[in-house]
């Protein structure tokens, strides 16, 4: 079978099974829509057909008393209930990992399959088990060669030909592809042997090759390719061991780790010993003990080894196209590189003042604006998918714990950029397990407390300004602060008559090692959570900030930077310096007049359509020196809906800010997020607005 | 370009089913009842693979691979011979005559299908 055919059913059986799983949260809801019945059962249906056809035969049996099952429903036969839901959920798992099989990757555990199967059948009355049309009956199980217990095993052949092998007809080369055609496969061909072209016989093959192949399938298989020249060459074929044993390996540590751990030596040391040592590959070459190509044969099959052993940690990803985000990010590096260019070529053709010129650089400005935009785009993902795979984990947790849950998912349009939108799925199930498992009560409590039997847990998700705000709020019991402080005081994390406002104290559920709840649970409550929370939003740039009322619930908001290479800015100056202000966050400039600043009565306040905004002047803050000029200018920002204004000299027009990091040396100077180049060549800062407003906020209270 | 294949037997029906599998995979199929047809069939239709009986009248399967292999147009091309497993010293005889591959009776299409594509690029 080919396996292109294969790959195409394996991504359309994905999508079926994702269809599958939002029709059966749906029926969940509404057990008597017939047409999501009508919808499970056709995806049901699909994967058998199919599955019989491209040779998923176990697939193909195991989905058969399946459909039989919604066949019923359909035909209003049997009710639907929340146990065949629950147990059809199962089962969607369990042909994945099916699915994964085939590629190697996994075994199916044939044994669960049974166990699925019969808990289905008792849904059935004995005779009606082969109801649904076409494929009338159950298929045998059929036991592939894949099924052999050799998962994903990685193997070493060296195949060397006799110098006769052309003679009677072989190639090779189809030897080579069909091995390809087995699984993951590099091969490396060796030239040892190969004579002076005076001494060598045009119709003898010289040449041998080495070949690495990570397959499902067994030994035998391979031996079976072979099975035509194992009289006219040299064939073994080993396994280099299966994946799983391997990856213990990756707990073994270099002896130049252990030593720097130990602080015997320092990092210099080790770079400086390890630059010196040749690669032991290198050192049998020069020495002539070995062939370059051995060499390079070796390292293939290390690499093979390395390669599948994180692919198999890496799990289960079926997205369509797959690329290393190395070469995205070189894209959007180039992209900027492209805006930094054009901006001196769009000054440099406003000065020349012609024409021709003009025109030329207004092009290449829309050109690699546009360039920009699709470059950063491919980046970008909407978090919706993101937030439809916690209406499972919610489903799953409170049935487990037996409460009831709500969910409700808002903003999945909301797009961030992939890089961050990866590492944000681990904090957010840590941050909704607690929701479910801390935040919200018991039933009984929540009767007893004069609140509706059923809790919710909402995930939103909003732009404001440069930053993405998600929240997560539970209508549960609120964080308790008397428990919070008497934790922290026992764990030494305050001291016993330390003075805390109520938010200082929630903030301490971010403090390492703080858990409040007596019970370890397996959802939660070995007090990482938060902490590891805190510290992976940090590190993407953003921050995180709860907000509790007793009785009423808890908040928690991840505040996050779009993070973005190049983004739109306000080029603004003070004396004859040049910042920049994120645009996203600009709602308008406004001339600052004396009779303004009289009028604030000393205070830092503007009158902005009747409306009073506070401002922030931007001289003080950077200690600029120079005169004032008579007339300033405020450029008006809105951040979370807080409007604060910031006093500039002069506001020169959007920029198209590439931004540039400013490197560790400066890392602690605040109020500033990093630096772009202008187009004359100059450097300007980018101002983090939210870091002086809350500068400005501390000194105020001061 | 379209691989062509010659099926030699003398039973029509084993020519007809190898026919009819390769061609539809794609290969073009021209079919000889025996040796001596075989060698007449190539000279004016030079094939990329030769699919041959062992047991058949006038000149059998291994007289026709040895004449094959002599021929410096069919040195390199790849010849399948169809044995059955009872008899393994034929198979060692084809073998030594410079078959390349060989196919077990009975067979299924598929099996067929994968001697082909193993042994022609």
């Amino acid at each position: 079978m080919m396996d292109a055919q294969k790959n195409l059913y394996r991504e359309e059986a994905y999508e079926l099974l994702a269809v599958l799983e939002d029709a059966l949260l749906e029926l969940e809801q509404h057990p008597g829509n017939m047409e999501v019945v009508g919808k499970v059962f056709r995806a049901m249906h699909t994967i058998k057909g199919s599955g019989a056809m491209f040779g998923f035969d176990d697939i193909a049996s195991f989905t058969h008393t399946i459909e039989t099952v919604y066949d019923m429903i359909r035909n209003g036969r049997l009710q639907v209930g929340k146990d065949i839901i629950s147990l059809t959920l199962k089962a969607c798992d369990h042909i994945k990992t099916m699915l994964g099989t085939i590629q190697g990757e996994e075994k199916a555990d044939e044994a669960k399959s049974h166990k699925l199967t019969e808990a289905f059948r008792k849904f059935l009355p004995q005779k009606e088990e082969e109801t649904p049309g076409g494929m009338g009956k159950s298929l045998p199980e059929v036991a592939s060669d894949r099924d052999a217990g050799e998962a994903g095993t990685t193997y070493r052949i060296r195949f060397k030909p006799h110098q006769d092998l052309f003679s009677n007809g072989t190639n090779p080369v189809p030897l080579l592809n069909e091995l390809r055609g087995l699984g993951e496969c590099s091969v490396i061909c060796h030239l040892k042997g190969l004579p002076e072209l005076q001494e060598m016989d045009p119709e003898g093959c010289y040449t041998g090759w080495d070949i690495i192949l990570t397959t499902g399938s067994d030994a035998n298989a391979i031996q079976d390719i072979f099975i035509f020249v194992e009289d006219t060459s040299d064939i073994s074929i080993e396994p280099i061991g299966c994946i799983l044993q391997d990856e213990d390996d990756l707990a073994y540590k270099k002896v130049g780790e252990i030593l720097l751990e130990r602080g015997d030596i320092r990092e210099g040391d080790l770079e400086k010993a390890l630059a010196s040592q040749k690669k032991i590959g290198e050192v049998l070459v020069e020495t002539g003990v070995v062939k370059r190509s051995q060499v390079a044969s070796a390292l293939m099959e290390q690499e093979q080894v390395r390669g599948t052993r994180k692919k198999h940690l890496a799990g289960d990803e079926t997205s369509s196209i797959r690329v290393p985000a190395l070469k995205l990010d070189a894209l959007v590096n180039l992209a900027g590189e492209l805006v930094t260019v054009q901006a001196r070529l769009s000054e440099f053709s406003a000065r020349e003042n012609d024409p021709d010129l003009m025109g030329i650089a207004e092009d290449v400005e829309h050109l690699s604006a546009e360039l920009r935009d699709i470059a950063m785009g491919i980046r970008m993902l909407p978090l919706g998918t993101t937030f439809a795979k916690f209406k499972r984990l919610v489903r799953d947790l409170s049935s487990e714990l037996g409460k009831e849950i709500g969910f409700i998912t808002e903003g999945e349009e909301t797009e961030l950029d992939k890089t961050v939108i990866d590492k944000l799925s681990d904090p957010l199930v840590h941050l909704i397990r607690n929701s479910i498992d801390h935040g919200i009560e018991q039933p009984d409590k929540r009767i007893a407390s004069g609140k509706p039997v059923q809790g919710f847990i909402r995930l939103t998700a909003e732009h404001a300004g440069a930053h993405v705000l998600i929240s997560i709020t539970d209508d549960g019991a609120g964080l308790d602060t008397g428990l919070i402080r008497a934790k922290a005081v026992e764990k030494g994390l305050i001291a016993a008559d330390a003075t805390l406002t109520e938010r200082e104290i929630h903030k301490l559920i971010f403090a390492p090692g703080f858990s409040t709840s007596t019970n370890v649970t397996s959802v939660s409550g070995r007090g990482v959570g938060m902490d590891v929370v805190r510290s992976s939003i940090e590190s993407l740039g953003g921050a995180v900030e709860v907000i509790s009322a007793p009785a009423r619930g808890t908040t928690i908001t991840l505040k996050l930077p779009l993070t973005l290479a190049i983004i739109d800015g306000l080029l603004i100056s003070l004396a004859d310096e040049s910042f920049v202000i994120p645009l996203a966050a600009v709602v308008e400039c406004v001339d600052l007049t004396g009779a303004d600043i009289s009028r604030g009565h000393g205070r830092h306040l503007i009158k902005v359509r009747d409306e009073i905004v506070p401002y922030i002047h931007l001289r003080e803050v950077f200690d600029t020196r120079g005169k004032r000029p008579e007339r300033e200018q405020v450029v008006i920002t809105d951040l979370a809906g807080k409007r604060v204004g910031f006093v500039v000299d002069k506001v020169i027009g959007e920029h198209q800010t590439v931004i540039k990091n400013l490197g560790h040396l400066f890392k602690a100077t605040n109020g500033v997020s990093g630096a772009t180049i202008l187009g004359d060549g100059s450097v300007a800062l980018i101002l983090d607005i939210h870091k002086l407003i809350q500068q400005a906020e501390v000194d105020d209270a001061a | 370009m379209t691989k062509k294949i010659l099926s030699v037997d003398d039973s029509a029906s084993i020519r007809q089913l190898v026919s009819f599998t390769l061609s539809r995979e794609g290969y073009e199929v021209v079919e000889a009842v025996d040796g001596t047809d075989a060698l007449d069939k190539v000279r004016s239709w030079p094939v990329d693979m030769v699919i041959t009986d062992l047991n058949m009248p006038n000149m059998d399967g291994i007289e026709l691979i040895k004449a094959l292999r002599s021929d410096p147009a069919f040195k390199f091309t790849p010849i399948v011979m169809l044995t059955t497993e009872s008899v393994m010293t034929k198979k060692d005889a084809g073998k030594q005559a410079g078959a390349t591959g060989w196919i077990v009776k009975p067979f299924k299409p598929e099996q067929l299908v994968a001697v082909v594509k193993r042994l022609l690029v």
